[in-house]
Order: C-alpha cells, then structure tokens, then sequence
C-alpha cells in the first residue's frame, strides 16, 4: 500500500516536469496552431546555456536561469518573425518540416558545441534534500519545487490570457485570425510573442530538466514526446489539463519503472495509447480541433 | 464516375480525356532503358558502385511511400521508421527462428508490417494533422522498445543473421555461380537486384495509383476534403488504405535493406535520422507531390552524403539548413520549380480534356464547339 501511494507521489510530482515541457506545446499550438517538432530540442538548449552560464562564465545556477529566460524569449521571437511566420498557413506541412529540420540543426550545433556527453546543472545541496509526508514516504524537495513551479507557470498563464489585453488578443486570434486581423491585432507580433513566451516557459522546464536527471545533445525529441502525450493525455487547449496529463504520464512511468526499470518510458507510451483509444479527445478537452 | 467533365462530347470520339503525352511516351522508354541499364549494372562494375545503387534504390523506394502519403493523402507522418524496423525485425525472426529462406522472409516481412499497420492505424488516425505526425513517431518509439525487449532478437544490443540466411543462402550461391563472384560480393548482387525490382515496382505502383480513380479521389481529398466527400469520395478510407499500402511497402524495403545489412539493432532499425528525417529531405528537395521529385532529391541526397557526411554533424546541419530554405525559397522542390517553370512533366497523373484532329478535311473546317481547348497534334 505504501508503495502504491509511493508510486502515485512521485509519479505526479515527475509529472510536474512533463506539465512544464508541455506547457509551451500547447501555448503555441493553441494560438497558432503549429506543432513546434523543435521544442524538445530547445529545452535541451536552454539548459545548456544554462549550464554554460554556470561553468563557463561561473554564474549561480538561479541567477544563470534568470538570465537564459529572457535570451530563450528573445530567440522565440526572432524564430518566429525570421522564419516560421514565413511559412506558416493552411497548409501543415512546411512549418511542421521547418521545426523538423530546426530539431537536426539544434541537436547537431549542441553536439558540435558541448559533445556528446551527459551533463547535469548542479544546484547544490537542496539536490538531495527530503521532506517526510507519511512513514516510509519522503518526497524530494526539488521534485515538489519542480511541481510547485509547473502550478505557478500554469496559474500564470491563464492570468495573462484572461485577465490582460494581450491575452485577449492570443483568444481571439487563436479562435479567427482573419476577423482578429480586422479588428487591428497584428497576428505577427502576436504569433512572435506566443513563441518568445513558449520558449521562456521552456527555459524553467530546461532549469528542472537539467537538475533533475542527465542531459545531453540528442535527448530533445524524447522531451517533446513527452510533452505532446501530456497535451494529449490531458486533452487541447486547456492547461490545467495539461498539468493532469503530465501527471497521469508521471504516474504511468514511475508506475512502469517500478516493475522493471526498462518500461518506465514503454508505460507512458501505452498510458498515452490506452488514452487516445478510449478518449480520443483527452481527460479534459476543451479547444475544437 | 468517368473523370470526364463531358461524357457527351466524348462519346462523339473526337474528343478524349488524356493524362499521356507523347514527353510521357519518350519518359517511359526511356526509363525503360535506365532500367535495363541498371539491372546489368552488376556484370562490369565494382562492388562499390553496387553498394551505392543499392543504397540510392532503396531511399528512392522509402521515399516514394512517404510522398504518397505526405505529397498526396496529406498524412504527414515523421514515424515511418517503425515499418522499417518491423520489416527488418521480422525478417530476422523469419530467418533466424522460422527458418525461411531469406528471399520469401523479404516478402512475408512486408505482409507482416501490412498486418501491424492495422491496428496502428486505428491508433493514430484518431489525430489530425500535426498531431498525427507526433502521434506516429510514438507509436515508432513503442515499437522501438518492444523490440529491445524481444531477447531471442538481441535485445537492446541487437544480433546478426547467421550465415546460412547471408552468404549461404540459396539466392546468393546462384549469383555467385552466375557472375562468378564471391559470396560477399554475390549478395549485394542479389540484394541489389531485389532492390531494383522493389523500386521499379514502387515506382509503377505509384504512378498508376495516382492514375486511377482513387487517385482522382486523393488529389480531391487533397485539393478540399469536404468537396471531396460531397461527390462520394471516403476520405477515410482512401487515406486508411494509402497509410496501409505505404506500410506494406516501407517494410518491404526495411526487410530488403537489413537484409543486406545483415546487422540490426532497435537503435539503427527505427532510427528517425535514417528512415524519416532523410527520406522527408529527399521528397521536400526534389519536389513533393511529384514523382520525378523523389528521384531527383534520392540522387541530390546521395551525392550530399557521398561528398559531406565525413563532416558528420556539420553535414547534418547543412541538411536541416537546405530543408529550410528550401522551405522558404522554392517550397515546390527542384523538379517541381522545374517542371512549372517549363511545364514538363514526365510521369504526368494530370487528367487533360483533348479535341483529336478531324479525320477528313470537312470535319476539320467544322468550328470547334469548345473554345479554349488544347488541339492534340497527331
């Protein structure tokens, strides 16, 4: 029974990461409806500029975080107004082939850049540190702050698309851009900042991704099919349901893991699976598409 | 359904709906004689020259599938390496633990790959768009990890075929007898002669697909799907079965080129670097929803890897960089800006209505009852 209850805590607690992953997805597929295929692999290189502001430059992990935010925004943005607004229309297929071929020139650069080693953001003794819930159950500080963290992103999230100008805008041209056009939004600039506040999110995904476990160059599509099965666990267009299907992917994993270390991820795939089986429209739907 | 617009006027029999054209006549022969020419490739030239047909053969093959389903059903799938694998997985196991003779394994592999697709199918087009593509990559992982589960196949680490599935095989001993070679260099032979007969195979199937009705009804679902439906064309099923067939066939050629390779592992076999990324490359630089696209980006893609891939991943990044601007710059693809260009199409599937020449001179002096049609020169 404590193992069961174990298993629950720490598997949503680790879904707390995938919400984080997802986050940005599902951000900007609801706005503009682009799958980024890059997205894991701008995770991956938010946390090495992470990583290369701590050990290179010599920066507090916190405080190298704080600064790779705004560069992770900045690169959202340019990416957007450079190239993917270019492509963007009716038809999927472009931007889907031009984030695929971003995913290859990312992974390839980070390689070039950092080699293909594993490494890992340090954030020192808070790393190890535990809080006792229940007897024999302890759950890890940084775990809970990760969770605490995707809670935070998410109420944040929602605040800014209903309770500010901005957010209005993101409505309306997510629901018609050609009526929202008529009304004076420019659906650029809008389309920009959606990507600059998507990659932001990643950069404190990158942050927990990078402290809690290993990375390296080639780990960003594990990390966006993560993020696309929370997204579809959880149903389009809502992020707290997003959070749920972080969770339910969390729990299914740690759930796999715990039979045989070799099905955490195959787990999760099949929890996925067993979700689009049953309810092609996710726990908790909420966009039409 | 005739793909008519005036079955009336047709019926006189001077007019006629044609999708040939005396180019398309020249291409065809042609292409005819390339094949000949390729088939006899293996009596004068080295073992290396075979080894890089064979690789540009089966990359043409892969990527005519994903053409079909990307370029003309509109299924953009980044995840057609799990029928690579499949196919190349259970060739190994037909060999290995069945014990079938490697050339049937090939075909039996692909019924196999057909047979998983089902109900994968069912999985994935449950999503739309570019969902679907996230959704068939999983479902390439799922297969990934099951495979590296199988011990009897290896596992993680992977296994080799056992000589009497390689050198020993009876396709490869006749080869070698034939052209008086080594076992080593008989079975790229006979590989690469399996490979030829894929891709033409391939080719064809996918030229006459489109020819026909269901490909009038692809090229309708693609142009607008409502439209499409509202003449009685079943979306669904049109894309099922194309998704399908494009299964059947990728296996096909993941069985044909583990065979040749003789090595596999879960890794390699549902990589989606070799069997995805490269593949998509190849349709977008030549030109999707063409067929001559795939041929022309298969040999760019060659020559690109031929000459760069010992810059490793430079080269990758070069790849990522031509697919964008390609995307930016000429979305068409080369063969596709060419053909617009020049109005050149050598495997046409467009469907023109045409007025043939009168048989005696007074029809001929009788005015056209329709302005604005092509007269077809004899």
């Amino acid at each position: 029974m404590t193992l069961v209850f174990d298993i629950l805590v720490q598997g949503a607690l680790l879904g707390g990461l995938y919400a984080l992953f997802a986050a940005g997805l599902s951000l900007i597929f609801g706005v503009m409806r682009l799958v980024n295929l890059a997205h894991g692999d701008l995770i991956v290189l938010a946390a090495f500029l992470i990583l290369a502001l701590t050990d290179l430059a010599g920066f507090d992990l916190w405080f190298a975080a704080l600064l790779v935010l705004p560069a992770m925004f900045a690169i959202g943005y340019l990416l957007q107004i450079g190239l993917l607004d270019r492509v963007l229309g009716k038809d999927i297929l472009p931007p889907l082939l031009m984030t695929f071929g971003l995913s290859i020139i990312i992974q390839n650069a980070l390689l070039e850049g950092f080699s293909a080693d594993s490494r890992r953001l340090s954030a020192g003794a808070i790393e190890t540190a535990s809080i006792p819930i229940a007897p024999g159950i302890a759950v890890g500080v940084m775990p809970l702050v990760t969770f605490l963290a995707a809670v935070l992103v998410i109420v944040a999230l929602n605040q800014v698309f209903y309770r500010t100008a901005v957010g209005r805008a993101f409505r309306a041209v997510s629901d018609d851009p050609t009526t929202a056009q008529l009304m004076g939004i420019d659906n650029r600039k809008l389309f920009a900042l959606a990507m600059g506040l998507a990659l932001a999110v990643s950069a404190i995904a990158a942050l927990f991704l990078g402290i809690r476990a290993n990375f390296d160059p080639t780990i960003g599509p594990a990390r966006l099919i993560f993020a696309f099965e929370a997204v579809i666990i959880g149903g389009l267009g809502s992020l707290w349901g997003t959070l749920a299907g972080g969770v339910v992917l969390g729990v299914a994993q740690t759930l796999g893991a715990a039979i045989n270390p070799e099905w955490q991820i195959l787990a999760g795939h099949v929890a996925f699976l067993v979700v689009l089986v049953v309810r092609p429209r996710g726990l908790f739907p909420r966009a039409v598409d | 359904m005739t793909a008519s617009p005036a079955p009336a006027l047709v019926a006189t029999g001077r007019y006629a709906v044609r999708t040939r054209t005396r180019l398309s006549t020249v291409a065809a022969v042609v292409a005819a004689l390339l094949v000949g020419v390729l088939a006899a490739v293996p009596l004068f030239a080295g073992r290396g020259l075979v080894q890089d047909l064979f690789f540009v053969l089966t990359m043409l093959a892969l990527a005519q599938y994903w053409n079909l389903l990307a370029g003309f059903a509109g299924l953009v799938s980044v995840g057609q390496q799990a029928f690579v694998g499949l196919g190349a997985y259970v060739l190994f196991w037909l060999t290995i633990s069945v014990g079938l003779d490697p050339v049937s394994a090939v075909v039996v592999s692909a019924v196999v790959t057909f047979v998983i697709a089902v109900p994968t199918a069912f999985v994935v087009f449950r999503l739309r768009g570019a969902y679907f593509a996230i959704g068939t990559w999983v479902v390439a992982e799922v297969f990934r990890l099951v495979m590296a589960q199988v011990k009897t196949l290896g596992g993680g680490t992977g296994t080799s075929l056992p000589r009497e599935v390689t050198n020993e095989a009876a396709v490869v001993t006749f080869v070698a007898d034939l052209l008086d070679l080594r076992a080593a260099a008989a079975r790229d032979v006979a590989a690469y002669w399996m490979a030829l007969v894929v891709t033409v195979a391939t080719v064809v199937l996918v030229y006459l697909l489109l020819r026909s009705r269901q490909g009038l009804a692809l090229s309708a679902i693609r142009d607008s799907e409502t439209a499409a439906g509202s003449v009685g064309v079943d979306a669904f099923r049109t894309k099922l079965a194309v998704y399908l067939l494009a299964a059947f066939g990728t296996g096909l050629v993941g069985a044909l080129v583990y065979l040749q390779k003789a090595r596999i592992s879960p890794d390699a076999a549902f990589a989606v670097l070799d069997w995805t990324a490269y593949v998509i490359f190849i349709v977008v630089i030549g030109g999707i929803g063409t067929i001559e696209g795939p041929i022309v980006g298969a040999i760019v893609f060659f020559v690109l890897q031929d000459q760069l891939s010992q810059f490793g991943s430079w080269y990758l990044m070069l790849l990522g960089a031509i697919a964008i601007a390609a995307m930016l710059f000429f979305p068409r693809g080369l063969w596709g800006t060419f053909a617009e260009r020049f109005d050149i199409h050598l495997f046409p599937i467009r469907r023109r209505f045409v007025v043939r020449p009168a048989a005696r001179p007074e029809e001929a002096s009788r005015p056209v009852p329709l302005t604005g049609l092509k007269e077809e020169t004899p």
